[in-house]
């Protein structure tokens, strides 16, 4: 059964020039004890999307249109007493700093203690302490130390301490936006590994929002591809990370260098995203897609289903056979504006058929 | 390949930058009363390397290593606390005004965060501009304009009259990089160069970075946490751990075949975007040291999964090149751990013999020893 469904939703952002449309038409479910990892760079959206079904969009943020489902049960609809009795007994979040998202005043104990006693009324002292002491032995950390402050935590120190917090009540449903982004290597890999095992046990889903697609590769199930607020590509991380049907992932995925693949050309994908006050019409990527046809640039892609995955690039039928091997090319993405209205002419086989 | 006197640039001599630990004045005035020692950080504690000519030379570790210090210091934003840097064979602590500016011009850095970095009441030609009015360098349009076209900001004269406020962060870090380059210096140190930018800008600038180091035949040294970019940069590697080198050598034999046990850990944990691509999953225990009071012996052997005893606790592994590494280009390959035989003669249990409390332990590493000689 699925723990969350997300059904064609909009989040808008109110400004002087407009509204913002930050989420546009998104939509996807995750499974029981699946882990989905939302990629995309900043301004894609996904961190609204994240804030969007926690709730806590700021005052400018509101969901125009779509639904948000929550073991069924729409969030959207919801009053902010009922979302606040989910947060952390049923949702939790682990937000990328830890420091702002630790009270400086109350020690980590008070903290996590004070969530789970306002969820669990009745909760003993002896039973709280036990929860502490487990959840710290868990993310490894030393359960003497909860009575400590959190300046008086290291910065790794303080994220495990926020997941501890995070999963103390065992939540259906974890979000976690760029957890493990501030820290240095060996931190990470030992506290996605710890997130992992813990997830196991109490079979939570989870929500990985990042930029880091290795983080993503090595995490989660299945990954969502955002590009400009929409969905670029979504699938499982296998068919995705080994055979991209968008050219926006296989831009990503190579954008940066990979430590076992040393000889490997980086794409340098040229350009911005677009304006979201003002979205272009056809494919938002076209303006940045070195493969990009006029019809990219009028009509809007729809989802194309290839080998379990959805992509909505207008030529995912083609991909194989003859956009990959020009998008695995790197010469191909740094081809000129001018070079580039060449080679469609040159295409006819591309073109609007 | 040897390279000679010739092609080292810049050679780092046991290089330490000490910090004084700032406890505020109550604890320096009772201080000043007792006569108490003030405590020091270690940033970076004993560090020695050359950078040789048209080179890429990559500083790597964790958060606190040292790396950015060591950086600071070899463009004399930091004036170290013992050691030297020769540069073309002259000692920096020993040349006078005029060689000082000369280095000054040749050593030139980019920084992390251009949001950071770049004046934000300077326009960007001021910016670029600026060096060369420090340096008295004439034709000051030119060299602006060419190292803004340099830097692939194109129109130049349409960034002109711009504040960094206007530019996008790929932007800015151009700007930076058009700024280092307009005095074409000899070398340049990078920090962190592109991980405040978003990942898609990322390879752009990379690509901008590797141009430059070609057609400038610059040295370039890159700090970083992120081993796939050093990759993908750097001739060699020097892997730093709470400010000492503990493994230097050829960037492909380093990463492919990491010989220093935190080495392991370290490029064991970097995460690869192949979800096929098992890694061995190697758990290092505890965090980072304390680099006020730093521990005796090797500074990872808390940590360490190889930890082999008193040796590890009584002497300090130097940096140093082992005769029981084998394979291609091992004599350039550096390592300051006790696990490995010193090619250089240098025998650590002997050092341990000659401390009273670890006298036994020594005899037990002779024993060991002697069993590896057979």
């Amino acid at each position: 059964m699925s723990v969350l469904e997300v059904e064609n939703l909009e989040v808008y952002y109110e400004t002087e020039e407009g509204p913002v449309q930050a989420v546009d038409d998104v939509s996807f479910s995750l499974e029981e004890g699946e882990n989905l990892g939302i990629v995309g760079e900043s301004g894609c959206g996904k961190t609204t999307l994240a804030k969007a079904i926690i709730g806590i969009l700021p005052d400018a943020g509101y969901v125009n249109r779509g639904q948000i489902r929550f073991d069924g049960d729409d969030l959207t609809e919801m009053t902010d007493a009922q979302r606040r009795r989910l947060k952390w007994e049923e949702i939790s979040m682990i937000a990328q700093s830890a420091m702002n998202s630790l009270d400086p005043v109350y020690t980590i104990r008070e903290q996590i203690t004070e969530a789970i006693e306002a969820h669990r009324p009745g909760t003993g002292r002896v039973e709280s302490t036990e929860i502490v002491t487990e959840m710290f032995e868990l993310v490894g950390l030393d359960p003497d130390r909860a009575d400590d402050y959190p300046h008086q935590f290291s910065g790794g120190m303080r994220q495990r301490a926020m997941i501890a917090m995070a999963l103390a009540l065992e939540p259906s449903l974890v979000l976690a936006d760029e957890p493990t982004t501030a820290l240095d290597v060996i931190m990470q890999d030992q506290i996605l590994k710890r997130v992992n095992r813990i997830q196991e046990e109490i079979n939570s889903s989870m929500l990985v929002i990042t930029h880091d697609v290795s983080v993503v590769a090595e995490t989660c199930d299945r990954v969502l591809v955002m590009y400009a607020g929409k969905v670029a590509e979504e699938g499982p991380v296998e068919e995705i990370f080994n055979q991209p049907y968008h050219p926006y992932t296989i831009g990503l995925k190579r954008a940066f260098p990979n430590i076992r693949m040393p000889d490997q050309d980086l794409l340098s994908i040229r350009g911005y995203p677009p304006e979201l006050v003002d979205p272009p019409e056809g494919c938002r990527f076209a303006e940045r897609c070195p493969m990009a046809t006029n019809r990219c640039y009028e009509e809007e892609p729809e989802a194309h289903h290839i080998n379990g995955l959805r992509s909505y690039c207008h030529y995912a039928d083609k991909i194989d056979e003859e956009l990959r091997p020009r998008a695995d090319d790197a010469e191909t993405w740094k081809q000129t504006e001018a070079a580039r209205a060449q080679t469609q002419t040159q295409q006819p086989g591309m073109g609007d058929d | 390949m040897s390279f000679g006197r010739d092609d080292v640039l810049l050679r780092v001599e046991n290089l330490e930058k000490h910090f004084e630990v700032d406890e505020g004045w109550i604890a320096s005035l009772l201080q000043s009363v007792s006569g108490g020692e003030p405590d020091y950080v270690h940033a970076v504690d004993g560090v020695s390397f050359e950078v040789r000519r048209g080179e890429t030379l990559g500083l790597a570790g964790e958060s606190g290593c040292g790396k950015t210090t060591t950086g600071m210091s070899l463009v004399k934003l930091h004036e170290p606390t013992g050691g030297d840097i020769s540069y073309n064979d002259k000692r920096l602590s020993e040349v006078d005004k005029a060689g000082m500016a000369e280095f000054r011009q040749n050593a030139q850095m980019i920084f992390q965060d251009p949001f950071e970095s770049l004046n934000p009441r300077m326009t960007v030609y001021d910016t670029v501009a600026e060096p060369l009015r420090i340096h008295d360098i004439r034709n000051e349009t030119a060299r602006v304009q060419r190292a803004l076209e340099f830097a692939e900001l194109l129109p130049a004269e349409q960034y002109y009259d711009q504040y960094p406020h206007e530019l996008s962060g790929g932007q800015r870090q151009r700007v930076a990089i058009a700024r280092a380059l307009v005095l074409d210096p000899d070398f340049i140190v990078a920090d962190e160069p592109v991980s405040m930018l978003d990942v898609s800008l990322r390879a752009g600038v990379l690509a901008l970075l590797e141009r430059m180091t070609e057609e400038f035949g610059l040295s370039v040294v890159y700090i970083s946490h992120d081993l796939s970019l050093l990759r993908h940069m750097c001739d060699r590697l020097a892997i730093m751990y709470m400010g000492k080198i503990v493994e230097k050598g050829p960037t492909d034999r380093v990463i492919e075949n990491p010989q220093h046990p935190y080495t392991q850990a370290l490029i064991n944990a970097v995460p690869v975007p192949e979800p096929d691509i098992g890694r061995e999953r190697v758990e290092l225990q505890g965090e980072v040291g304390d680099v006020i009071d730093v521990p005796s012996g090797c500074r990872f052997k808390d940590r360490c999964p190889e930890y082999i005893g008193d040796v590890c606790d009584g002497a300090i592994p130097p940096l140093e090149r082992k005769s029981d590494i084998e394979g291609e280009r091992e004599h350039e390959r550096e390592v300051a751990c006790h696990l490995y035989e010193s090619a250089e003669g240098h025998d650590p249990y002997a050092e341990v013999d000659g401390d009273g409390t670890a006298a036994e332990a020594g005899a037990g590493g002779d024993a060991e020893r002697a069993s590896a000689d057979d």
